[in-house]
């Protein structure tokens, strides 16, 4: 076990770390900018604010809403290996933005934003209903089911998608990433910092929930209004998310479960160390994906799956040599 | 313990299995196993009739040929899926997942993908032929084998650790070959991509003949242990008192499933919910859990699916590449309806 100040001296590395990861990701890029030629030249100036603060600020934003995401549906759902993409939530909210693409071609974003939204919730509420009825919730059976429900999801969206000759749309839209993101497109992801803030005031309610439903009632919490609640928040994070730059898998299943494994299960003192290592791998995965092959891009999620499944495998044989001691 | 008392007792436990199941299934008529294997059979036939024979316009020659080989690659795809889910089911005592679910076509698109990373997209046609299908099986077996081995030994929830390391794998293989695809120049990509999409419609007639081989070597190997199968069923401990070396028994198998799925992948490409559709409907169809029976009818099962499946989408729907998109979205509805019923996995 590592001792209070080796963990102290850990997390203000992480955090050191990650405030260097957001100038890299403002100054790394196809456009030339520096440092002074930002005060000297109104052009480099201009291009700065169009595309690199809105690029930075949306992987911000999509890191903290897919961490916080899975810490609230682990605590829901008592289980570590839950998230967005590993509950299926994130494949319906894209069943939701094909069928607003179906329904309201011409629709603006925000609506389809709000159908998404109402998909993943839709999902998240069905996974949940899964879950109640399964005889054995065996840390592993959880993400398992979860996983094929959302390959059915995913399935179905596919042959959507075939039907309307949406296909290529799809795919272009599922490997997006943040290349695209520019001024007047990221704006909506603003509503993940009031869901932060808001996780943040109920985090000491979600830390009771996650204690079961008996124990969260005995300790004066109404069970059934926190998850209400929690499944809301998770819903509109991975729908919006989703809509704008598409899957981000396994970061709120690797972010979460190293902060409890440094620091324990104070979900409060913990909140804020999800939003700030998660940033951290999003924005290294990003930084990867831009220099590796420019001109050219890799999406942070392709690099993120690879490097987000290894962890994940990494913990879960670690849960395995914990329950045989 | 010899041959003959562990298939009494395995015949005494199929007896009784089967009579559970047949409670819990809708009841069919009662007819006998073999009865019923040759029901099956005979609605095969007349569908390959129908399939091969109706609806031909123009060459009668050139449709007949290609139908002929689109045949052979469902026979295989069949066979494969429908007999290894069966005994993916049986070695890891759960009804619900196939063992394609574990990454193989994952693995089998990262490996064609490092080939042309590494080799550039000209290695691609010229490894062409059976050296190469038989070199990228054995890898996948070898895969298998040690993701087996290594996750299968512990005590505690092994099984469902494998089957969550297996898929986490296959995902962590998909990103890994869209990275790397990423990295190609547009040339190579296009022969990557052609090379991987749609291979159900336009198999190699030359894999077929090597392919079927291994079929039917498989097929006499597992015909030859049914009975151990049918012993496996009763559990570690049962089967171990009756003389079965279940862990030998269990990684044998194990490396037959990722024979037979690293073959279906590598000749007719991913399919993830088609074996175990095809496994619960025999399961249904010969109300008994006797391998001897349940094989055989997982294999006619699963051609028969296939062949009506691509008539009906070929000739009344127009829409023949949608075969297997059907199949993963019936199967997934299906298998979302079971484990609302069982409640587990």
């Amino acid at each position: 076990m590592t001792s209070l100040t080796t963990r102290r001296a850990l997390l203000t590395a992480t955090a050191v770390g990650t405030g260097a990861l957001v100038v890299a990701s403002l100054l790394v890029g196809g456009y030339d900018i520096s440092v002074v030629g930002l005060v000297t030249d109104p052009a480099q100036w201009e291009m700065f604010l169009i595309s690199r603060v809105p690029r930075t600020l949306a992987l911000i934003f999509a890191a903290i809403a897919m961490s916080i995401s899975g810490v609230i549906m682990q605590m829901i759902t008592q289980n570590k290996f839950v998230e967005p993409t590993t509950a299926g939530t994130a494949q319906w909210s894209g069943l939701g933005m094909l069928v607003g693409l179906i329904l309201f071609p011409s629709a603006p974003p925000l609506l389809k934003m709000l159908i998404a939204c109402v998909f993943a919730f839709i999902g998240t509420a069905i996974f949940l209903g899964v879950l109640r009825r399964l005889a054995s919730r065996s840390s592993l059976i959880v993400p398992l089911v979860g996983i094929m429900l959302g390959a059915v999801v995913g399935a179905g969206t596919t042959y959507l998608a075939n039907s309307f000759n949406l296909l290529q749309a799809l795919t272009a839209w599922r490997s997006g990433g943040f290349s695209n993101v520019v001024r007047g497109f990221y704006e909506p992801l603003w509503v993940v910092a009031i869901i932060a803030v808001l996780a943040f005031l109920v985090a000491d309610r979600l830390t009771v929930a996650g204690l079961g439903k008996d124990l969260a009632t005995n300790a004066g919490v109404n069970y059934d209004r926190v998850v209400l609640l929690g499944v809301m928040m998770v819903a509109v994070a991975t729908g919006v998310t989703t809509v704008v730059v598409g899957f981000i898998p396994f970061l709120g299943l690797v972010v979460p479960n190293l902060v409890s494994m440094l620091m324990g299960d104070d979900l409060r003192k913990n909140m804020p160390w999800v939003a700030v290592i998660g940033t951290g791998l999003l924005l290294a995965c990003d930084l990867v994906g831009r220099t590796v092959v420019s001109p050219m891009e890799i999406p942070a999620s392709v690099i993120m799956g690879a490097v987000g499944a290894a962890l994940f495998i990494g913990l879960v044989l670690r849960q395995r040599k914990v329950a045989h001691v | 313990m010899s041959s003959a008392d562990v298939k009494a007792v395995a015949a005494a436990a199929g007896v009784s299995r089967g009579m559970r199941l047949r409670r819990g299934a809708r009841r069919l008529p009662t007819l006998s196993p073999k009865a019923r294997l040759l029901l099956a059979a005979g609605i095969l036939v007349v569908a390959i009739a129908c399939y091969l024979l109706l609806f031909i316009r123009g060459s009668f020659a050139f449709s007949f040929d290609r139908r002929l080989t689109m045949l052979g690659a469902m026979t295989i795809a069949a066979f494969t899926q429908g007999v290894g889910t069966v005994i993916f089911h049986t070695v890891t005592s759960n009804r619900i997942l196939s063992p394609s679910i574990m990454g193989f076509d994952s693995l089998y698109t990262l490996m064609q993908t490092l080939m042309v990373f590494f080799f550039g997209g000209a290695a691609l046609a010229q490894t062409e032929g059976i050296p190469k299908l038989l070199a990228q099986t054995a890898l996948m077996v070898v895969f298998a084998t040690i993701l087996y081995r290594w996750l299968f030994s512990g005590r505690f929830g092994s099984l469902f650790l494998l089957l969550l390391v297996g898929v986490v794998f296959g995902m962590a293989f998909d990103s890994l070959s869209t990275f790397v695809q990423r990295l190609l120049d547009p040339t190579d990509y296009d022969l990557l991509s052609t090379r991987l999409f749609g291979r159900m419609s336009n198999v190699e007639a030359g894999y077929l003949p090597i392919a079927a081989g291994i079929c039917v070597l498989v097929a006499l190997f597992l015909w030859q242990r049914r009975h151990r199968l049918d012993t496996l069923l009763l559990g570690r401990e049962t089967a171990t008192n009756l003389g079965i070396s279940y862990k030998r028994e269990l990684t044998l198998m194990l490396i037959v499933i990722a024979l037979l799925v690293a073959l279906s992948t590598a000749l007719v490409g991913p399919m993830t919910f088609f074996g175990f559709v095809v496994a619960i409907l025999s399961y249904q169809f010969t109300g008994t859990h006797k391998h001897a029976y349940v094989m055989p009818m997982a294999f006619l099962v699963g051609l028969t699916t296939l062949v009506v499946g691509q008539f009906v989408l070929q000739h009344i729907f127009y829409a023949s590449g949608m075969l297997s998109v059907i199949i993963e979205f019936g199967g997934g509805i299906l298998f979302l309806i079971l484990i609302l019923r069982k409640g587990t996995l």
